[in-house]
């Protein structure tokens, strides 16, 4: 089931690629298992069950994850 | 969910950080960048003071009027700026060798003075920059590159330190616990007189390799286990604690503070700034 | 019956206290120190004078923190300064390489006393002279003046502020025991007519601002926080933007500029004094108080039909090697005479380029070099 409220727009995830580290601090502490790693780079691989709650910004330490 | 735009504080033209991939001061950084932006500061009003080390690097990417300084002495540095200055607001960003180490007399100095500002400690309980040697914070029993068959030494506390010399607000928070982190900031960044929050920032390069954590989310793993809020910390006993970090406020008192005392000393001489 | 108006301004007082009157007329706002024998006095005069003129005065924990706390006041817009002596000014030289690398204008009060370590706190010696020139690690500018007298440290704290803030170079006041402590007769200045150079601010936008711009005059403008200008200061080396940076050229280019700064301006920044006969075979170079026992000693000598010249800096760093080697060319032999065991003689060694020799007097034991002493190697000199 969609974390999406039926009258908000979807989140956006952006990753930026040039930041990340690869360290997967998002990806481990995501609640709803919304983040990956592929190749090094975190990437969005389910963003319906994103329920913005940005822990992944708030402990992403390079700035390469926000949630909007 | 807020709509914080970390952009507004950031020299992005120096980005990449340069600190290794899992390590905790990039997160207290953004700690300390959303409290500034909930409290409002100005950044052409507010200075960001650090001494040396990898924790000390933040102010090159933070668009404030920044001061790296030498080891151990961002406090002197700090003390100096708000002292010429009252009306700036004064961050210093220190690290546990900084600031308990080669800086341990400004540090229990400014406390007991209480003047107005607000230290953020990133303490890895190692010396990250220099490569991993034992610090004044390092647990008993654990390796360092100059501890090789573990501490023998005892650690410091550090925010039992900064209540004993007199700070008027003092917090403790970890990188694990980002969000509850950046509001013990923002009730520093508020408080007048010295406020230190000691932010426990994982080092999984030099502390964490060297101590059996493969991966940095293991090191996060285990200040999430350690961690015991103060409330719940009370009712527990010393051999519970042992070990543990206990979390959030640890002092919040209002005395009386360093530069509006002598703000006062000036009016009563009818000197004028 | 006229009634004799008395000059307020006329005083009798100690060096120390001239020091600090001085700094005041000069704008002091701030001071930051750490109590050490000979130089408390003026951390005491200013803890009372700075905050009653609106300044700010603190005593540190040491005097590390001390000289800290000078640098981050002198960012956020301050006259500031320190004073200490011997094992406080050891103390100091880490935080000293800070602002000779950064340009943080700022003034160090070195009141010498008898060293090394605690050594001889009450007595007078001249030993920090080349500590006062290369006591901080790398290649720095520094400025260093050296008084005489209770007027002269009057005239000399004055010129260390004009100096700081005009070239952006940290200055140090070096003073020794016996003119610290002496008390004179003077007239302190009308703080009204004190017209010294004040920091030359940005005169572009805060977009356009580089802190360590490659100037015309090798001086960059300088902006204090709070000021709308954001810029970064480190210890580290850097780039005309203030950030750290490991291109050698550019490194380098920053390097000889803040240096160059020395030799560039060292006619504006050299003073000396000069005396005695034209025609002279003996050259009397001295500093300090010890200067005051030369002159006598050349006196004494020409009463005795000995022809004598005498040099003597006012600032001590740069050094002011063509007015040495002008004396070195004019006399057989210059006689040094210094409460150290020849630190400047060896300087003047190499500034004459054997074309005098040097002769030196030294004590090191706290008393004084007494006129008869110096008449002495004068008289030896000539034979
Ligand atoms: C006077 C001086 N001594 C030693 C050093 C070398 N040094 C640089 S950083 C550092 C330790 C930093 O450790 P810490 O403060 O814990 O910060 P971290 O790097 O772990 O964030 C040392 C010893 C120095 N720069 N200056
Ligand atoms: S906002 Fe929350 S749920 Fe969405 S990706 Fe980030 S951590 Fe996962
Ligand atoms: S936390 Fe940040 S740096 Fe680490 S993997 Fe995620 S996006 Fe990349
Ligand atoms: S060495 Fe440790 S403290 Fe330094 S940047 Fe790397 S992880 Fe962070």
């Amino acid at each position: 089931m969609s974390k999406t409220k039926d009258n908000e727009a979807p989140p956006v995830i952006e990753i930026n690629a040039e930041w990340c580290k690869g360290c997967s601090i998002c990806i481990e502490y995501c609640p709803q298992d919304v983040l990956a790693l592929e190749n090094g780079i975190a990437v969005v691989v389910n963003l319906d069950d994103c329920n913005r709650c940005q822990l992944c910004d708030y402990r992403c330490p390079d700035y390469a994850i926000t949630v909007k | 969910m807020d709509n914080f735009d970390y952009t507004t504080f950031l020299r992005e033209k120096k980005f990449p950080l340069i600190w290794c991939a899992g390590c905790g001061h990039g997160i207290i950084m953004k700690a300390i960048l959303r409290a500034v932006g909930r409290v409002g500061w100005d950044q052409n009003d507010t200075v960001m003071v650090s001494g040396i080390g990898c924790s000390s690097r933040m102010p090159g990417y933070v668009d404030m009027n920044t001061l790296h300084t030498t080891h151990g002495r961002a406090i002197p540095f700090a003390t100096g700026v708000k002292m010429a200055n009252p009306d700036l607001h004064v961050i210093v960003i220190t690290g546990d060798g900084d600031a308990t180490a080669i800086g341990g007399n400004h540090f229990i100095h400014a406390a007991r003075r209480n003047i107005d500002l607000t230290v953020v400690l990133l303490n890895n309980t190692i010396y990250g920059m220099t490569g991993g040697q034992v610090s004044p914070t390092t647990p008993r029993g654990k390796k360092a590159s100059t501890a090789s068959f573990g501490n023998v030494e005892a650690p410091f506390n550090i925010s039992g330190l900064a209540q004993a010399a007199g700070a008027s607000f003092v917090a403790r928070g970890t990188a694990y616990g980002a969000v509850q982190l950046s509001k013990y900031i923002e009730k520093g960044l508020l408080k007048k007189g010295l406020s230190v929050i000691e932010a426990m920032s994982p080092c999984p390069t030099v502390f964490g390799r060297r101590n059996k954590m493969k991966s940095p989310v293991e090191m996060y793993d285990e200040l999430r286990d350690q961690s015991v809020p103060v409330k719940k910390a009370a009712t527990m006993s010393e051999v519970e604690l042992e070990d543990k970090i206990v979390t959030g406020v640890l002092t919040d008192v209002d005395k009386p503070e360093y530069t509006a005392e002598y703000a006062k000393l000036i009016a009563k001489l009818g000197g004028s700034a | 019956m006229p009634v004799t108006k008395r000059n307020p301004r006329v005083r009798v007082m100690t060096g120390n206290e001239a020091c600090a009157e001085a700094a005041l007329a000069a704008g002091l706002k701030f001071f930051g120190g750490y109590p050490i024998t000979p130089s408390s006095e003026i951390a005491e005069e200013l803890s009372t004078k700075l905050p009653a003129s609106g300044g700010k005065f603190i005593q540190m924990e040491d005097e590390i923190a001390a000289m800290g706390s000078v640098i981050g006041a002198s960012l956020a817009g301050a006259k500031s300064m320190t004073a200490t002596s011997g094992p406080g000014f050891s103390l100091k030289q880490e935080n000293i390489g800070y602002a000779c690398l950064t340009e943080v204008p700022c003034v160090i009060v070195n009141v010498m006393r008898g060293g090394p370590s605690t050594g001889l706190p009450t007595m007078p010696q001249q030993s920090d002279v080349m500590q006062a020139r290369w006591g901080t690690h790398g290649d720095h500018p520094i400025i260093v003046l050296v008084p005489q007298s209770v007027a002269e440290t009057v005239e000399l704290t004055i010129r260390a502020f004009h100096l700081t803030e005009k070239y952006r170079i940290p200055v140090i006041l070096l003073m020794d025991e016996t003119v610290g402590h002496i008390s004179e007769k003077i007239t302190l200045p009308d703080p009204a007519e004190v017209k010294i150079y004040e920091r030359q601010k940005p005169t572009v936008s805060p977009d356009e601002y580089l802190p360590y711009k490659h100037t015309e005059s090798d001086i960059p403008e300088m902006a204090s926080f709070g000021t709308g200008y954001r810029f970064h200061v480190t210890g580290l080396c850097h780039d005309q933007t203030g950030f750290p940076t490991n291109d050698p050229v550019e490194i380098e280019k920053q390097m000889l500029r803040i240096n160059r700064k020395l030799e560039r301006y060292r006619d504006d920044i050299i003073e000396v004094e000069t005396a005695g006969d034209a025609d002279a075979e003996i050259g009397v170079f001295a500093y300090g108080s010890t200067a005051r026992s030369a002159k006598r000693a050349m006196l004494m000598a020409q009463e005795k039909g000995i022809k004598v010249s005498f040099l003597r800096p006012r600032t001590m760093w740069p050094f002011p090697d063509r007015e040495v080697l002008a004396m070195g060319e004019a006399v057989k032999k210059i006689v040094v005479p210094e409460m150290n065991l020849g630190q400047v003689a060896h300087e003047i060694e190499w500034a004459v380029r054997g074309k005098a020799e040097v002769v030196k007097v030294n004590k090191i034991n706290g008393e004084p070099i007494s006129p008869i002493e110096i008449l002495a190697a004068i008289e030896k000199a000539v034979q």
